[in-house]
């Protein structure tokens, strides 16, 4: 039970922590087309953050909320893997974490169908299509910038040197994952098979020999989680029990 | 025909409540009003993402965070709604855009504030909504057909916005004293200012008024303001907290609530550009146009050697 | 002749302005579409609107971003507004026949006894 709760959470963290990255865009996009498309994107990661949550605090049964659980609990408790809570940069980083990060996301939940949990099947289904389209989305982008203008190349050069290391840990199985039954690595395959396809129509290079930075799925983030959370969670622990 | 004729057929239309397309003769003056108008209502509901996307990062519970994202992805989408409608009358949306940055193009002042506590967002939603959607409903009936009809998209999906910030200030006000404090805290900042929305009196005008018999406006600003209060002082007591006016009464002659004087010289500072946040609103409009310059450029590159593929492949 | 010297919600005076009006455009705008969409259970694709994107496929998702935002299942088709050739109002009168004295095209100008009325 209690990998099963672990898993859920790092599901959880993962979509909340991306989705709250996603929406600091909010206002700020290359042009107001593009702003209401990455807050759809951040919309559906909260949504599914959500269900996680909510089933998670189920299987806890000790008075657990989704709202305790993503607003009181702290950085060492927090499981999302080190991709996601990444800073935004300039929007080739943040395609590029996007695509990346949907990529796993989209063959991860097409292989939790057949989870033998229901619900944790249910979420991955009702998640898939909108996960698709983030891919897609996401796949267009690094495309559009890879083979756009010399700047917008040498962005996204820029942008897979520095999220590059953190891929390995998509598919390095924390110890609650492989107590789950979860087989990451039958995912790995696909997963660069669909970067390589896109890279090459992007005229970008897939890197090799990368040394890979692990730690978040076991709560051991970059320095970057604990600002996420200081805003994330200020108002629970401004206004401590109170109703909003 | 004559213009003469052609302004006969014009004022006819109006008259009978035909809506002006496009691609309709139309006097100079109602394509510049139209426009003027309709980009001002844009860059308002752009320029207005920025107060509210304020608090996204760190609304207090994931339901909170998922309804205020919603809600500023509308006003996105309200905002390409009225772009688009005030493209059909010959001024590009970078035109636009420029007009807003140079400062030449007018945003409205309520954006100008700033929001300083999670209270405020509520504020925002039934306060600015709520004025908002007065003036929007009778924009449904505006003459300029592809206005009239981003209004009516506008407002099937505007009502969400001000109930949900009511619903927001509602549980404040049945919290905690230090809750129920910020709630009042954000009425007394906001509520002046939503009334500003309205523009200044009627008596300021001493000339013809084009507007209504071109039916671009179609009730006064006094009218819509009267409105707006009378309502709002209705609403407030379900909340439990005051307006911060001591002049508003009800008028049992007058069938309305009379209320004090609006601070017009906080009025037109703000209209200047004195307001507290004239400054930071533009910079970050501007700053985020800038950096995309090469998003926007890369794409437009990058569709052009599709094509450029395409054809030879066709060829 | 003075117009517009009320003002309303959004329409502050060009005089009360300022500003400058330098207006370079980059030359990388992107082209405007027009957006038609057919909901689940409709049975044609009306106009929603326009919206400005770099390509085709960009329309498409930018259409369903801004207008569907609340609804399932729909169609959307994207067109570069400069590819639409729109029918002159003027000739309105000639180009649609008057349906006004054919009536007898309608529906309800038939009247059936109750039991066949679901017609």
């Amino acid at each position: 039970m209690s990998a099963l709760i672990d898993y859920t959470l790092q599901l959880a963290d993962n979509a909340l922590i991306l989705g709250q990255r996603n929406s600091e865009w909010c206002g700020h996009g290359p042009i107001l087309e593009q702003d209401i498309a990455i807050t759809n994107i951040s919309l559906d990661l909260i949504g599914q953050a959500r269900s996680f949550y909510q089933y998670a605090a189920q299987l806890k049964a000790d008075g657990s909320t989704e709202d305790s659980l993503a607003y009181l609990r702290t950085e060492r408790e927090f499981k999302n893997c080190l991709l996601v809570e990444q800073p935004n940069g300039d929007w080739a980083q943040t395609m590029l974490r996007q695509f990346l990060f949907s990529n796993f996301q989209f063959h991860l939940y097409q292989y939790l169908l057949d989870s033998p949990d229901k619900t944790i099947a249910a979420i991955a289904e009702k998640s898939l299509k909108e996960v698709k389209y983030h891919l897609r989305w996401s796949s267009e982008w690094v495309i559009r910038l890879g083979d756009g203008t010399e700047e917008s190349h040498t962005r996204m050069l820029t942008a897979i040197d520095e999220l590059w290391r953190y891929t390995g840990e998509l598919f390095v199985p924390a110890t609650y994952e492989q107590e789950s039954g979860i087989d990451l690595a039958s995912l790995k395959n696909d997963w660069q098979n669909k970067v390589k396809a896109v890279f090459e129509e992007a005229t970008l290079t897939v890197p090799e020999n990368t040394f890979m930075q692990t730690g978040g799925k076991t709560g051991k983030h970059t320095e970057h989680l604990g600002y996420i959370l200081s805003d994330l969670q200020y108002m629970q622990r401004a206004y401590p029990g109170s109703e909003w | 025909m004559s213009v003469q004729d052609l302004e006969q057929i014009f004022q006819q239309k109006i008259d009978n409540e035909v809506k002006i397309e496009p691609k309709d003769w139309m006097p100079d003056a109602y394509r510049k009003t139209n426009l003027r108008q309709i980009s001002q209502h844009a860059h308002s509901e752009i320029v207005g993402m920025l107060p509210e996307g304020n608090w996204i990062t760190r609304a207090p519970s994931l339901k909170r965070k998922a309804i205020l994202l919603a809600k500023v992805q509308d006003e996105a989408g309200h905002g390409l709604y009225l772009y688009s409608a005030a493209e059909t009358l010959g001024q590009s949306r970078e035109e636009m855009i420029n007009d807003l940055h140079s400062g030449k193009a007018k945003y409205s002042s309520i954006f100008n504030y700033p929001t300083l506590t999670w209270a405020d967002i509520g504020a925002i939603g039934w306060l600015v909504d709520g004025a908002a959607i007065m003036n929007q409903v009778m924009l449904t009936r505006t003459s300029y057909g592809p206005y009239a009809r981003a209004m009516v998209r506008i407002c099937k999906e505007e009502s969400f916005h001000q109930r949900q910030g009511f619903e927001a200030l509602l549980v404040l006000s049945r919290g905690t004293d230090e809750q129920k404090a910020m709630c009042q805290d954000a009425i007394n900042r906001w509520w002046w200012p939503a009334l500003m929305m309205f523009g200044p009196r009627d008596t300021e005008s001493t000339n013809s008024d084009q507007s209504m018999k071109w039916k671009i406006k179609r009730k006064s600003n006094d009218e819509l303001r009267q409105n707006f209060v009378d309502m709002i002082a209705e609403q407030i007591k379900t909340l439990g907290m005051k307006l911060p006016d001591d002049k508003l009464k009800w008028n049992e002659e007058r069938k309305h609530y009379d209320f004090g004087e609006i601070n017009w010289d906080e009025f037109w500072q703000v209209v200047k550009g004195n307001g507290p946040c004239n400054k930071q609103r533009l910079d970050a409009r501007r700053k985020a146009w800038e950096n995309g310059e090469w998003v926007r450029e890369a794409a437009a590159a990058h569709a052009a050697k599709r094509v450029a593929k395409q054809r030879e492949i066709a060829a | 002749m003075n117009f517009i010297r009320k003002f309303y919600y959004g329409d502050i005076p060009e005089e009360k302005g300022g500003g400058k009006t330098d207006s370079k455009t980059s030359g990388h705008d992107w082209p405007l579409w027009e957006v038609f969409i057919r909901s689940k259970n409709g049975l044609d694709h009306k106009h929603a609107g326009s919206l400005h994107a770099a390509d085709a496929q960009m329309a498409i998702e930018n259409a369903r971003d801004v207008y569907t935002r609340r609804m399932e299942g729909v169609s959307i088709w994207v067109v570069e507004s400069k590819y639409i050739t729109a029918s002159n109002p003027e000739e309105a009168g000639e180009l649609y026949e008057p349906a006004v004295d054919k009536i007898y095209r309608h529906p309800t100008f038939y009247n059936l006894p109750d039991e066949v009325n679901h017609m």
